[in-house]
């Protein structure tokens, strides 16, 4: 097989690789500086799950009274409920960005094509908007959690735990998310994204312990991703962490990783055919 | 290959002066191919989701508010309380929801609504079909949803029915100023702002999860005015059958005023936007 | 010995002025085969073209030489490294002007050039100097700080052409550069591109404009159903697939073969169109004339010089924009 002007070894240009360790806070710069002049969208995000907070603060708590804790401890509804109100605000924040915002990326605004075109590999643009997602919703729960110490919502010192509770949170549902956005076709497969959340919204022990459930059910949801967030960011802020809440970091570290490998194994799949 | 010779039969193009009831026929083929694509998201939003909340907020939470009171708000129990409310916001969601980004898609990215005044269709005729189409689907939503509180025990008067078409007015009292906000250029950097700021914090406070008496005075005066109040107390009150003739006109009237001006402003901002 | 460099990635032992080399080169689809068995070779400097109708492969081609979409079948060597192994690295030396424009419309003008560094690792301030040396290269200068959605077609596509400059490419990759663009907005767009060449950059393009094609490109091939039919300069291809003039005769629409048959003596060879048939042949006027005498009259005719277009008429007997 001939080659053409086989002319020797000239010019070939130097290729030397670069370096793509980092790569991935390139998307995140690009977000930054799309964000920057929508910052007023950006900044009322976090207004949300304060108003949430509000509304079952001033309303819903006085006909609810005080709840028990899983150690028995009797807490306020206020204080029950906004850990919870922050775990699926981290749930919900991760996983839109990841499918939502995605999809929308990959099949109508063509932005991965462009940056696909670029040194930037897939997974470069997948573990990227994780990142962004992680800020995002870091900064979104770093809000609300001061919100809750200035209302008194916080037990003990414990409760500033809770943004990496959080982080780690929205890193479960961020990893669980991008392997699910991977498998969606399109639009009309977020009506089943919004099947899943929103059980896991109304049930995960968020608006009242699992023991309204009977036993067999309690057992089952307890091993829900969210209740696993609501459990772990309920007992930093009430202060009664254990050795339960060890698993429960455990839990949505490992669940988080598999969704993250999973979803490795098949992006580069999806966004270069 | 020749081109077609059939010519489609069109008697009196001149003669025949456009008639809104007509011209609203005409688009229903049109919707219905759409209304079978979204079908799916329909049965979700229409029936799934308030199913679910009403599990988790009337029948989960319920229990324990149920310990501590005999009834709350006039309603026998939380769920009694809760569901009527839940179909009133349910149909404010579903109403802003659909006459938002489907809207700003029809008039911007697809021009599903210029293809449409591309016809004899006038501009009136479009949006009062946009939002027909949007009351249809109410319909069936509030509909579904209404017997699913029957079959929860929830309602507790035969004036229920007449619930089904206040959550419809209920959201055509949000979707026609929807509308309006939709129809205006560079609407879609402005609806989350639009859903984060007004439609969020009137869902959260106007009644539907707890009683507005427990508000601050301040604030209950605010949430007089909003149209979600006046449409939780009406379908709350049909559903509980303590409704007074005069504070069922007061709310009939408001819901009415919304859903007028809302459509006279979608009128001129999808005029400015079709015909121009 | 020839790998032996400081780059982490071994250098061929080919090494040598071909940019683009491919063998046998093969794209499927699912069950749709676009691309089926090429060859080619682009040398550096080269301004090389892509001819051919819509569905003809020559965006799947093109999506495998900007290392985007991994062959199906055969060699691929971009800058003499599998992009498949090597993608990543090679597409830090390649522009991409894809066909649809995927300019980021959440950001400014500049900021599409200055983002778009950062993807190649180009640091915020040679980002900077570069974005403004290149806005004022495609004549944007004064539209830095306007979104995107502002922009005219014509804007766009030089902004995406700008964008597609920003690392200083070994190789630009132009998807059908100028279709939908009015032909002011078209004229602006050839000036840049012969202006690249004029600098030495090598341009790969695909068009199915035949004049884009004769302007712009040195060599190109012509591409249908996802093999090349024909390969040369612009050109040696007509000399090869047409004759020097055309004579073309205009008649109501209907069927002209019967016309054709009478008239096939006269010419070297003849193509029948619903509204004109086309007589190739070296002097057109003497055709005409010789058409009259015989008593055919048609309702028009002209005599041109022969174009790409009769080349692919002639070689795969469709007309190419259909």
């Amino acid at each position: 097989m001939s080659v053409k002007a086989e002319t020797g070894a000239s010019a070939q240009p130097d290729l030397g690789v670069p370096s793509l360790r980092m790569a991935h806070w390139r998307l995140v710069y690009r977000h930054v500086v799309a964000n920057r002049r929508g910052w007023i969208v950006f900044a009322t995000g976090f207004l949300e799950p304060i108003f949430y907070l509000l509304s079952i603060g001033v309303g819903v708590a006085v006909l609810v009274g005080a709840l028990p804790l899983p150690n028995g401890d009797l807490v306020s509804y206020q204080e029950f409920v906004a850990p919870a109100m922050l775990a699926a605000a981290a749930m919900n924040g991760a996983l839109m960005e990841v499918t939502f915002n995605c999809v929308f990326r990959m099949r109508y605004s063509k932005l991965y094509d462009s940056i696909l075109a670029t040194p930037m590999r897939p997974w470069d643009v997948a573990r990227g908007e994780v990142t962004w997602a992680l800020l995002r919703g870091g900064l979104y729960s770093a809000a609300f959690i001061i919100v809750m110490v200035v209302l008194g919502l916080g037990r003990t010192g414990w409760t500033w735990l809770a943004l990496p509770a959080a982080l780690l949170i929205g890193y479960c549902f961020a990893g669980i998310g991008l392997f699910v956005g991977t498998l969606m076709r399109g639009w009309q497969d977020f009506d089943l994204v919004q099947i899943v959340i929103l059980p896991l919204f109304l049930f995960s022990g968020t608006f009242y312990p699992l023991s309204a459930y009977p036993d067999w059910l309690a057992a089952v949801v307890t091993w829900t991703p969210l209740a696993q967030g609501v459990h772990l960011t309920r007992a930093l802020t009430t202060g009664s962490p254990d050795l339960s809440t060890l698993v429960n970091v455990v839990y949505l570290l490992l669940l988080g990783s598999v969704g993250m490998f999973l979803a490795s194994r098949r992006v580069t799949k999806v966004l270069q055919p | 290959m020749t081109v077609s010779t059939t010519r489609v039969a069109r008697a009196g193009v001149v003669a025949a002066r456009p008639t809104l009831w007509r011209n609203l026929a005409r688009q229903v083929p049109a919707y219905v191919v759409v209304f079978r694509r979204v079908l799916r998201g329909t049965a979700f939003s229409g029936f799934l989701a308030p199913v679910l909340f009403l599990l988790g907020m009337g029948v989960g939470l319920g229990s324990f508010i149920d310990q501590n009171s005999a009834g709350v708000g006039g309603a026998p129990s939380y769920l009694a309380f809760i569901a009527p409310g839940l179909l009133a916001l349910h149909a404010m969601q579903v109403a802003a929801g659909e006459s938002s980004y489907p809207i700003v898609a029809g008039l911007k990215w697809t021009k599903f609504y210029h293809a449409m005044a591309a016809t004899p269709l006038r501009v009136v005729d479009i949006v009062l079909g946009a939002l027909g189409f949007i009351l249809v689907r109410l319909f069936l939503v509030a509909a579904v949803f209404s017997a699913v509180l029957v079959a929860f025990g929830a309602v507790t008067s035969w004036t229920w029915v007449f619930a089904i078409v206040a959550a419809v007015l209920v959201g055509a009292a949000h979707a026609a100023p929807t509308m309006a906000v939709a129809g205006r250029a560079n609407s879609e950097s402005w609806l989350p702002m639009y859903f984060r700021l007004l439609i969020l914090p009137m869902g959260l406070f106007s009644g539907a999860f707890f009683p507005l008496s427990q508000l601050p005075a301040a604030l209950q005066v605010v949430a007089w005015f909003t149209p979600l109040w006046h449409g939780v107390e009406l379908v709350r009150g049909l559903s509980l059958g303590t409704l007074s003739p005069g504070m069922t006109v007061l709310h009939v009237g408001y819901l009415l005023l919304w859903t007028v001006a809302g459509t006279a402003v979608a009128l001129r901002t999808f005029g400015r936007r079709l015909v121009s | 010995m020839l790998d032996q460099t400081s780059s982490q990635i071994p250098q061929p032992a080919e090494a040598a002025e071909v940019l683009i080399h491919a063998r046998g080169l093969s794209k499927t689809h699912g069950s749709v085969q676009a691309v089926r068995g090429i060859d080619l070779d682009v040398l550096r400097g080269e301004s090389f073209g892509f001819l051919g109708p819509n569905g003809a492969g020559k965006s799947s081609t093109m999506k495998m030489i900007s290392c985007t979409s991994p062959p199906s079948g055969g060699t691929l060597r971009i800058l003499g490294h599998d992009p498949v192994e090597y993608g990543s690295a090679i597409r830090a030396h390649l522009g991409v002007c894809p066909q649809e424009d995927s300019l980021d419309t959440e950001i400014t003008v500049e900021e599409n050039l200055t983002v778009y560094a950062r993807y190649f690792g180009i640091g915020r301030k040679a980002a900077k100097v570069k974005a403004d040396e290149l806005l004022d290269f495609v004549h944007l200068g004064d539209k830095r700080k306007v979104k995107v959605e502002a922009l005219s077609g014509g804007m766009k596509r030089r902004l995406t052409i700008a964008r597609s400059l920003i690392n200083d490419p070994d190789i630009l990759l132009l998807d059908e550069p100028t279709t939908g663009l009015d032909p002011q907005a078209r004229h602006v767009l050839w000036d840049r591109l012969y202006r690249l060449r004029q600098l030495g950059v090598t341009l790969v393009l695909t068009t199915h404009y035949m004049d884009e094609a004769e302007q712009l490109c040195d060599r190109l091939v012509v591409m249908d159903n996802g093999v090349f039919v024909a390969e040369g300069s612009p050109r040696q291809l007509i000399e090869r697939h047409a004759t020097r003039e055309v004579a073309e005769l205009r008649f109501p629409p209907g069927d002209h073969r019967a016309v054709a048959e009478r008239l096939s003596d006269l010419c070297e060879r003849v193509e029948v169109l619903p509204d004109r048939l086309l007589l190739y042949v070296d002097r057109g006027e003497e055709t005409l004339r010789a058409v009259s005498d015989r008593g055919v009259h048609p309702v028009g005719s002209l005599v041109r010089r022969a174009s790409l277009e009769d080349v692919f008429l002639h070689l795969t007997g469709r007309s190419l924009v259909e």
